[in-house]
């Protein structure tokens, strides 16, 4: 008989009008790496809400036996006494606070009316090197990246006395160099007896770290596999997409034409330290039917490149020139970026891509309200037709949702994603910025969202998309720009490009940038 | 007409509705059984229009205000107060033309929104604090004005286009055919908009609502508009003030439900980072919002002179909270992005109907303050209980 740290039987789970979870079972067994996996939607965050007591005993049916006592627990704190830690999909730290106030939120030192700051301070600290994170406690959340962001929720989690943690997609938004040095520290604490949950789309690093992985499909856990019994990419994929993904990328004949688009000497300074240059005197073209790639680590000023050509909605001081066809144009606000036919799809999908309480219908609309306006009138929304629009990108998109009126706050992350996909399709660009497209986007529908571009460029437009999966940028575009420290440090074509010339082009730039201040000084 | 404006016709829109009913019926039992008449008296109902219209036409202006974010407008109340001043001298002081004179006092209305609207939409002050400012700043100047002292009366000219009936009061007898036709007729256009509007989906082969649902929806509402003008057409007619509100209500909540600057407004109370990468100009909708509020202040300011028949300078003290309650009882979040002008105007009607009744019984005017006071915060309590509910599944 194994060793069960946790035993969840035949959970249900009902919201107005979707069966989230429908008898699904799991079992943990102690000191194991346990990973979900499953399609967009299948219920994977939910099963874990549960579990975390984010929807409390009585919201759902089923039993929670956590290290043999059964459990009912009414919110997050009783699970946390017991020792159970999720960390959300969506990060969940204060920016204006500093790492070591995030990390003792709701668990402060010292006694309820006097906070005993040195505590707190000093236990972040030793719980950061922990994690090996080279920071400083006091440092403000929002100055970190993503990445070091996510090693303060572990700390956070550890400082918590965590026996069950629970990462519900760790790594959507890290580059692989931090996405293994988390997995790493998974791996570390396994040693030490700690039990994990781990929820990823990453299926390489499912293979890479996992003991056992369960599969959900539908709301149903349908199938568990154990690395004794062995598995890999390629098993896990299967059982999870129910047939054989052979390719990764779809193929693509590329109708390339002239240049449509042409930034030169673009420079932008941060909207808030006037004196930081983000974007440093970029030139690049982007042509008919390409699909342009941006390589760089995080930081590299890729988003702020995007963000800045899309009618200066990001930083200040900003230079250079733009050419549409062959004419400059000035594009100073998002509305005449839209009106030139460009589009940036963010990166960010909670903070500045959905109205989260809003339905998908008026998501997928927004941004082009006109064409969805009564024909002879000129403000008067047609109701009709735009819920016909939404249902077209509702399955263009394969969002997967109860209907058109869904809450985009009530999707599963994957098919928020898909629904922000599908409002910027909407509005027909001739030039589209995809920012991280596939984020949190499972390994079928990737596929479906690349054949999408494809044919998007096929119709003889443009997509410039920014990515921290390398694989993802060899795979689908004709040529990638890598961009370093907000300057482009090379350019490669499709057949030139592997991930150690772009790695080498990052690494020479910043040398050459530390010979120049060197010299400098 | 006020299911027809709703937004999307949810769950909470209805629930608010349910709200005004049972507190309808609780104050006509116990106005009953104090024996004091009738809650649905003919010249009640007459009156509980009358004495509300300044807080729904100012209760729509407010709805636009918090739906671009949870931002209120405090100086509302001062911007009556200086409009009904300045009506005043010029109307009964100088004996200028009364249409001229209210030309003058709408456009001083937006003179006032756009001041308030420039800091607040381009300059980026918070609007607590920019209307707080606007609040004593704009009572001061009523009181220069006034010097102090109530301006009165009014020409009869000036009352009739805001206190009169249709059809005219010496016309006695006409006044039930009247008001009943003018149900008909509304009654007509609404049953052949809905047939039109069902026809052209069906022939489009878009979803439709059950026949049967419609038709119910249908019969309800027909019977309420009659009922209504009945009770109406027995006391004195059509007071021309409903006319008014009626205008204004169906343009804004036309404005809201169906129109593409009026999607903006939920776009950016629900996420105004996401709205502007969306292309739309959230200054230019802040902008409008607090111009339009004071415009909407200033007709306001206009009815209750003609109601008062006078201006005082302490005319429109608080109306700034009736018209911020009303948009909260009616169901309008917090945090903005949420609301209907519908649920504005019932949650105006519960107050006045809270004033109404509670004055027929005889309870004193602080006592009414206090039970106001826990209607607001039942309202919103139960609003943030029901979204939780719903979170939950
Ligand atoms: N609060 C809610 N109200 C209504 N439906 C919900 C709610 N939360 C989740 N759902 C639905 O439950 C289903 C499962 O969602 P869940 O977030 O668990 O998916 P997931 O497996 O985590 O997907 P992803 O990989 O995209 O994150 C989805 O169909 C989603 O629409
Ligand atoms: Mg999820």
């Amino acid at each position: 008989m194994d060793d069960l740290i946790l035993e969840m039987k035949n959970i249900t789970k009902t919201f107005p009008g979707v069966k989230a979870l429908d008898d699904v079972s799991l079992r943990v067994k102690r000191g194991e790496i346990h990973a979900i996996c499953g399609e967009n939607g299948a219920g994977k965050s939910t099963l874990m809400k549960v579990l975390s007591g984010v929807y409390p005993f009585g919201t759902y049916e089923g039993q929670i036996v956590y290290n043999g006592r059964n459990c009912e627990f009414q919110s997050i704190r009783d699970s946390e006494k017991a020792g159970i830690v999720i960390i959300h999909q969506e990060l969940a730290l204060v920016p204006l606070l500093s790492i070591g106030e995030n990390m003792f939120l709701g668990n402060e030192q010292g006694t309820k009316f006097n906070i005993d700051w040195n505590e707190t301070y000093g236990k972040a600290d030793q719980y950061l090197k922990l994690v090996g994170l080279n920071e400083s406690s006091h440092t403000l959340i929002k100055d970190i990246g993503v990445g070091k962001q996510q090693l303060v929720e572990i700390a956070k989690a550890l400082a918590k006395d965590v026996r069950l943690l629970i990462l519900d997609e760790p790594t959507a938004s890290l580059n692989e160099d931090d996405s293994r040095h988390l997995l790493d520290l998974l791996l570390e604490f396994k040693k030490k007896g700690m039990t994990s949950i781990i929820i990823s789309h990453k299926i390489n690093e499912i293979a890479y770290c996992a003991d056992t992985v369960t599969i959900l499909r539908d709301g149903a856990s349908i199938k568990e596999m154990s690395r004794d019994e062995g598995f890999d990419e390629k098993t896990i994929v299967n059982a999870m997409v129910g047939r054989d993904v052979a390719h990764r990328f779809p193929s693509r004949t590329p109708k390339i034409g002239p240049v449509v688009f042409e930034v030169k000497d673009w420079t932008v300074y941060h909207p808030t330290y006037h004196d930081k240059i983000v974007c440093d005197h970029v030139s690049l073209t982007l042509r008919k039917g390409e699909i342009l790639g941006i390589s760089g680590l995080m930081g590299a000023g890729r988003t702020e490149l995007a963000m800045s050509l899309f009618g200066r909605s990001y930083g200040t001081d900003i230079s250079g020139h733009t050419f549409i066809n062959g004419k400059e144009v000035v594009l100073k606000t998002p509305k005449e970026a839209i009106e030139n036919k460009i589009s940036y799809m963010t990166e960010d999908r909670k903070g500045n891509g959905l109205i989260l309480p809003e339905p998908i219908t008026t998501n997928t609309t927004l941004s082009s309200l006109y064409k969805i306006v009564k024909s002879g009138r000129r403000i008067t929304i047609d109701r009709d037709l735009e819920i016909e629009q939404t249902k077209k990108y509702i399955a263009e998109t394969g969002t997967k949702c109860s209907s058109h009126e869904q809450v985009v706050g009530n999707l599963s992350g994957g098919n928020q994603q898909k629904v922000l996909l599908g409002k910027w399709l909407f509005a027909e660009p001739d030039i589209l910025f995809l920012d991280e497209p596939t984020r949190g986007i499972d390994v079928g529908a990737k596929y479906e969202i690349y054949c999408l571009m494809n044919s998007i460029v096929d119709s003889g437009k443009s997509i410039v998309m920014i990515s921290s999966e390398m694989p993802e940028l060899l795979g689908m575009c004709d040529r990638i720009y890598v961009m370093s420290e907000g300057r482009i440090a090379g350019e490669l074509t499709q057949e030139e490009a592997t991930q150690e010339k772009i790695l080498t082009m990052i690494l020479n730039s910043e040398k050459g940038r530390v010979k120049l201040h060197d010299s400098k000084d | 007409m006020i299911a027809k404006i709703e937004r999307k016709s949810n769950f909470k829109g209805n629930a608010i509705l349910l709200a005004l009913v049972s507190v309808m019926l609780l104050f006509e039992v116990m106005i009953r059984i104090a024996g004091k008449g009738s809650l649905f008296a003919p010249a009640n109902i007459s009156n509980l229009i009358n004495q509300n219209a300044y807080v729904v036409i100012m209760a729509v202006g407010m709805l636009l205000c918090i739906l671009t974010g949870g931002n209120i407008d405090l100086s509302v109340g001062s911007i009556v107060c200086l409009v009904g001043a300045v009506a005043g001298v010029l109307i009964v002081n100088h004996g200028m033309n009364i249409y001229l004179a209210i030309v003058i006092c709408l456009l001083l209305g937006i003179l006032l929104g756009a001041w308030q609207g420039y800091w607040i939409a381009y300059v980026r002050i918070p609007p607590f604090i920019v209307t707080l400012a606007g609040m004593l700043l704009f009572r001061g100047l009523a009181n220069v004005i006034l010097n102090g002292l109530t301006i009165s009366p009014f020409p009869d000219n000036y009352l009739r286009l805001f206190t009169s009936y249709i059809p005219a009061a010496d016309n006695d007898g006409a006044q039930l055919a009247v008001s009943l036709s003018v149900a008909a007729v509304i009654c007509v256009l609404y049953v052949v908009s809905e047939a039109i509007s069902r026809r052209d989906k069906i022939r489009k082969g878009y979803a439709t609502e059950s026949l049967a649902a419609l038709i119910t929806k249908v019969v309800l509402i027909c019977a309420f508009a009659i009922a209504f003008a009945t009770l109406l057409g027995l006391h004195k007619g059509l007071p021309i003030v409903l006319v008014w509100l009626a205008v204004i209500i169906f343009i804004y909540g036309y404005f809201t439900s169906r129109t593409v600057p009026g999607r903006y407004f939920y776009a950016m109370g629900g996420n105004e980072k996401a709205a502007i990468l969306s292309g739309i100009d959230t200054n230019k909708v802040l902008f409008f919002a607090y111009t339009n509020m004071a415009f909407l202040s200033a007709i306001a300011a206009l009815v209750c002179c003609a109601r008062f028949n006078s201006a005082t300078p302490s005319a429109g003290t608080s109306y700034e909270m009736d018209a911020i309650g009303s948009c909260f009882i009616g169901g309008a979040s917090a945090y903005g992005g949420s609301g209907t002008v519908g649920g504005a105007i019932i949650g105006a009607l519960l107050m006045g109907v809270l004033n109404n009744g509670m004055s027929i019984l005889g309870i004193d005017a602080n006592w009414q303050k206090a039970v106001k006071g826990l209607v607001l915060l039942a309202a919103v309590i139960f609003d943030v209980l029901s979204k939780k509910r719903r979170k939950n599944g």
